[in-house]
């Protein structure tokens, strides 16, 4: 096993991971920070791949209805086999007319799919953004203000965290009527606890650290350094529940469905196309794979962004191009 | 670190009380009639009616709450509408299977993802790096549910080596733990790799190297502590999370766990198994963030004494 | 009778060829037995001979809440009930009332106001204690009493001094009485020909006072009765486990030594447990994904058996609701509803409804045509009603798989006729909330269907369309109240002649479907795969009980 050599022309222990004020190292010019990270990330291919897949599913979601073959709630009646199964691609025998094959309804796969992206989109994404902010404010401030702050708020975590929220959605559900935005409010007040304790974790071993005692001796104020020097630490935490957690999300909103918390029909979502393809596993597996494989993939892109983003925002790479 | 445990424990009684209250308030505003869920199509209004009154439904919400909260100090967490059984038999009955299945499900997630994670980070942007990310996100996609259908298909009916669900001998646990811990497998596996190569790009590894260390001394004995930390704060949220959000594998493979009575309390909306379940879901929640913190203070040392 | 979605579709009825001899004094229900069911039944009765002895497994998918016979209300409960504890009256292989506990038909007085049932002799409950007309009357006022808290308790209202004893003014029930030890005579308020039927209801399965007093409210757990099994072990959340009752009181019953019901098997499962041999029936049908496969397959010949079920699934219309409280309007619903196409999106598992009642109901008729599908119809009507470009409306469906997908199909149908219907699919205990209370124009009653109670017509309109249940709460989701047609009601229920009140019903219910207080959709249907070494005696399963477990057996 080898372990993959960094060429850090300025290497940094932990401890000491202030960041340098701009233009203090000779040899970087006038170039902003920005310019920096985005410099970085262009050189990345990885990363750069990552970033052109987010961009087709976020264009694709937003033009599905344009993009889709046909109107993903009609039920064909060709869309069946004559005892009422759903029927594999069409491209197995030539046809363009379904080409991922229908569901158990005779609805187009593909069609549903490609709409599908925007329901699980704006779940995944947004509620998974939301929760992650939150958990990571909560969690941190928690952990460096300390004192009654960090029992208040790791409590209300707690509370929260221990929280039916099932039966929270059931109830908003049932008087608000459903509609998406209760469902991503639901999940991302579900989520942000998991964060928020995983970010209280480690930002609880960061605060007695030298570098932070330093600063505070400089006379920054608390919420300064936590916003300057303790987030950039947590950033590979931040970019694996941001990135996994999508996918998380979408399973989520799925359950939720069964109890009447999910989207109404006939609009479709990635989970719920899942959930009720799930039974037909022996005799119509491409109902389950096909959205299984485009939550894999929009998870794939988020990670390669995700990871991109994170050695381009690395301080220890601060000053070289 | 004893004043510490003894804060934390105490802290627990206000959460208890927060959770009860807010419970008993959502299940009150919930437009949905136990009563009628208890007595079913057939029964008349008068009947649901009486039936309202003798299970105390009809009473304003302060008055059922102290009544209930006096029962539940002398133990009894009341008596199931649905199941019919006490509900503190009920849920005893229920533990030891989730005690299995989060043990079983821990070690799957572990076993697993450690060694992918600490493999994809020494092996950075090689095949193995790839081969093990591809195995975290085909784990974390995989609705548990059909992959618990494959399996048992599978293991249980074609190859016949695994019964298909249920309870009784370790041989039933195999197939339950390993779709629980498949998924969760992914996180520890990219955790541990996000950790890892953030500590592996630091300035005491290079020295550690320059010593003359060799690789695996490098990596066990000074990376992996340091890394360790969100470990252990994941798996002792896993203790929860086993608790509630297993209900799909509990229900795939007809696993007697506290996940599937909690929801099957919430869909019929049986009033004392939902308080049950959530008080006890709460003191889970509660002492295994004390585990976690207590755990955490005595592996790295500067958080003890931070305390 | 309502089947809900969760708990196992389990209702059968077929009318067949009784192979069971015997007396059968009592009124045939004419109709009934002549009925040919729509929908083909492929149960056909055995010819072999029932063999005693060997063990049964059934799967069900969900949970048995209790073995009380005062409580369980639901069909996952009730046969097993049947395990355990007997009624005074039951039903022969169809829907003939017989004597079970009683040694024969009550005597009837003239105006069908008092009923004597003399009880057999030498029955034991099997704690060892004599059957006696005490208990008959124990077990009538404990339902009766509000304490139990049964929810049959309505059924036995019409008892006199009953409403007295349910306020607290007596302390036991004027009408139930115990003439001696053998004799047991009920007073009723007014007449009532379903009162056999509601003798033979679940509900008034004897019970023992004393192991009840014992048990205290764990007597659903630890039962005690006289029927032809004794429960061994219920592990809670796993399964239960039956015995054969060595002192039945009908000798050659039960067949089966042991059964034991697994709870909590997810129907995919419980298929590949019944391929693999593990089980022999289950309680659920088959999955829809995998009910083309088999039933294709040779190797599943007769192992599915399909039964038309007395029940009706319909949409209700909330009268009160505007534009439904226009009968052209909720008539244009009728008309614009594809019903064959909810056949297909269920796989062919079920009958297109044009009534209220289901066909293998007594009372059914079957020369009533109903409302069929012409959406230009229901367009004509909506203009006539003042709606020519239609309007906005929602339907409430429950979440669970095919319901969103059938509610799917009627919002295509509806939008065919110009109105906009968009879908609210919430949980079951939601949507039975919205729907009694009136919060919802249109409900979808999938899942929650109509399953009857007990063969009588009556029993398709009082709990849901009468005027008594027409209250914040009660099942009438359509809101509907008919003072004509209320006081009908009644009347017919002192009709003692039955072929002549069943005749009755035909008008009665057609003015209920011309008033187009629902769409009737479909009527459903029982679909249970099983191993082909079980039978029942007729037929494995029982148009009234579902699963009369003590005429099933193995062959081995």
């Amino acid at each position: 096993m080898e372990i993959a050599q960094f060429e850090h022309p300025l290497q940094k222990s932990p401890e000491s991971r202030s960041p340098l004020p701009e233009g203090s190292v000779p040899g970087v010019g006038e170039v902003g920070y920005g310019m920096l990270v985005w410099r970085r990330i262009r050189r990345d291919r990885a990363a750069m791949l990552g970033a052109i897949l987010v961009l087709i599913i976020t264009l694709t979601a937003l033009f599905a209805s344009h993009l889709a073959p046909h109107d993903p709630a009609e039920q064909f009646r060709d869309g069946l086999t004559p005892d009422g199964q759903p029927i594999p691609s069409t491209l197995l025998h030539g046809s363009m007319r379904f080409p991922l094959g229908t569901d158990a309804n005779g609805r187009d796969l593909l069609s549903r799919i490609l709409l599908g992206a925007r329901v699980s989109l704006l779940v995944g994404v947004l509620a998974n953004t939301l929760a992650v902010s939150l958990g990571t404010m909560i969690g941190s401030v928690a952990a460096f203000f300390r004192g009654n702050i960090e029992s208040l708020l790791m409590r209300f975590t707690d509370v929260m965290m221990a929280f039916p929220t099932l039966l929270l959605a059931m109830t908003l559900v049932a008087i608000l009527k459903p509609s998406i935005w209760i469902i991503i409010v639901v999940i991302g007040a579900v989520y942000w606890t998991w964060i928020s304790r995983v970010v209280y974790s480690q930002v609880v071993a960061l605060r007695d650290r030298d570098f932070v005692t330093a600063t505070r001796a400089l006379g920054a104020g608390r919420l300064f350094i936590v916003i300057r020097h303790i987030l950039p630490q947590l950033i590979p935490t931040i970019i694996v529940w941001g990135t996994l957690g999508i996918a998380t999300n979408v399973m989520l909103e799925a359950s939720l469905s069964y109890l009447g918390i999910g989207v109404q029909p006939p609009t479709p979502s990635w989970g719920g196309m899942i959930q009720q393809g799930q039974s037909f596993y022996r005799s119509a597996p491409w109902l389950v794979i096909f959205p299984g494989l485009a939550i894999m993939l929009t998870v794939f892109a988020f990670n390669l962004l995700g990871d991109g983003l994170r050695d381009a925002l690395d301080p220890t790479l601060r000053g070289r191009m | 670190m004893w004043t510490y445990l003894a804060r934390r424990i105490a802290q627990t009684i206000p959460v208890l009380f927060g959770i009860s209250v807010l419970t008993f308030v959502l299940i009150y505003y919930l437009p949905a009639d136990p009563a009628r869920m208890y007595a079913g199509p057939s029964a008349t209004v008068e009947t649901v009616m009486r039936i309202r009154h003798e299970l105390g439904l009809d009473q304003p919400l302060w008055v059922q709450y102290i009544r209930y909260m006096e029962r539940v100090l002398h133990g009894d967490l009341g008596f199931s509408y649905r199941k019919q059984i006490a509900v503190t038999t009920l849920i005893l009955s229920r533990i030891p299977y989730t005690l299995a299945l989060t043990l079983g499900g821990v070690f799957v997630e572990l076993a697993i993802g450690l060694p992918v994670g600490i493999a994809s980070a020494v092996a950075r942007g090689r095949w193995a790096d790839r081969v093990g990310m591809f195995i975290a996100l085909l784990g974390v996609s995989a609705p548990p549910f059909w992959l618990g259908l494959l399996l048992l298909y599978g293991l249980g009916y074609l190859i016949p080596i695994f019964p298909l669900g249920g309870t009784g001998t370790p041989a039933h646990l195999v197939l339950p733990a390993l779709t629980a811990g498949l998924g969760g497998a992914a996180w520890y596996a990219r955790m541990m790799r996000s950790s890892m190569l953030d500590i592996l790009s630091t300035d005491f590894i290079r020295t550690a190297r320059a010593k003359g260390l060799a690789q695996f001394k490098v990596i066990f004995r000074h990376v992996l502590p340091n890394a360790l930390n969100p470990i252990i704060t994941m798996a002792g949220m896993d203790i929860p999370w086993f608790i509630g959000g297993v209900v799909l594998v509990e229900r795939v493979f007809n696993w007697p766990g506290l996940g599937r009575l909690a929801v099957e309390a919430i869909e019929t909306v049986d009033v004392p198994l939902i308080l049950g379940t959530v008080i006890v879901t709460a003191l889970v929640v509660v002492v295994s963030g004390i585990l976690i913190d207590v755990v955490q203070g005595l592996v790295d040392p500067r958080i003890r004494h931070g305390r | 009778m309502n089947r809900r979605i969760f708990f196992s579709l389990l209702l059968v009825l077929a009318i067949l060829l009784t192979a069971c001899g015997g007396a059968q004094p009592s009124a045939v229900p004419t109709k009934a037995e002549e009925a040919t069911p729509t929908s083909s039944s492929t149960q056909t009765p055995v010819v072999k001979t029932p063999q005693k002895g060997g063990e049964m497994i059934i799967a069900y998918k969900d949970d048995l809440a209790t073995l009380d016979p005062a409580i369980g209300y639901d069909w996952t409960n009730w046969p097993a009930e049947k395990l355990v504890f007997d009624g005074l009256l039951d039903y022969d292989s169809g829907t003939t009332i017989e004597p079970r506990l009683a040694e024969s038909l009550p005597e009837i007085n003239a105006d069908a106001t008092v009923y004597t049932f003399k009880l057999r002799k030498g029955v034991k409950f099997s704690n060892g204690r004599e059957l006696t007309a005490d208990d008959v009357v124990y077990t009538l006022t404990r339902v009766l009493n509000p304490k139990t808290s049964s929810p049959g308790a309505g059924f036995f209202n019409g008892i006199k001094g009953a409403q007295d004893f349910i306020d607290g003014k007596t302390t036991d029930v004027a009408g139930i009485k115990a003439l001696d030890s053998y004799t047991v005579q009920f007073t009723l308020n007014a007449p009532d020909v379903t009162f056999l039927n509601k003798m033979a209801l679940n509900f008034a399965f004897i019970v023992p006072k004393e192991e009840v007093d014992k048990a205290g409210e764990n007597f659903g757990h630890a039962t005690v009765g006289t029927g032809p099994y004794i429960l061994k072990e219920w592990k809670s959340g796993q399964y239960l486990v039956f015995e054969r009752n060595p002192n039945y009181f009908i000798s050659d019953r039960p067949y089966l030594d042991k059964i034991t019901i697994q709870v909590g098997v997810a129907p995919d499962v419980a298929l590949l447990r019944l391929e693999k041999g593990e089980i022999q029936l289950m309680g659920d049908p088959p999955p829809g994904a995998d009910w083309a496969r088999i039933s294709a397959d040779p190797a599943w010949k007769g192992r599915l058996e399909k039964q038309p079920q007395v029940s009706t699934i319909y949409i209700a219309i909330n009268t009160t609701a505007k534009p439904f409280d226009n009968v052209k309007v909720r008539q244009a619903l009728n008309y614009a509803i594809d019903k064959q196409h909810i056949i297909q999106l269920l796989n062919g598992r079920g009958t297109v409804a044009n009534q209220v009642l289901p066909p293998l109901m007594p009372g059914y008729d079957k020369a009533y045509t109903g409302y069929e599908y012409n959406p230009d119809k229901a367009k004509a009507l909506l203009a006539e009603a003042g709606y020519p470009n239609g309007f906005e409306t929602s339907i409430e469906c429950i979440s669970v798989d095919p319901q969103p997908k059938l509610c799917e199909s009627f919002q295509q149908d509806l939008a065919k006729i110009g109105i906009k219907l968009s879908i609210n699919t919430l949980a079951a205990p939601n949507v039975i909330d919205d729907a009694g209370n009136g919060k919802t124009p249109l409900t979808w009653s999938g899942g929650l269907g109509w399953i009857q109670d007990y063969p009588d017509p009556d029993d398709f309109y009082g709990p849901i369309l009468g005027c008594g249940s027409n209250t914040p709460g009660g099942w009438n989701w359509s809101r509907y109240c008919n003072d004509t047609l209320d006081k009908q009601s009644k009347d017919l229920l002192a009709i003692t002649d039955r072929a002549k009140r069943l005749e009755s019903y035909a008008p009665f219910f057609k003015a209920l479907m011309d008033d187009a207080v629902w769409v009737p959709v479909y009527n459903g249907e029982y679909d249970i795969a099983h191993s082909e070494k079980l039978h029942g005696q007729p037929t494995l399963t029982h148009p009234e009980h579902l699963f009369f477990y003590e005429t099933m057996w193995i062959e081995h």
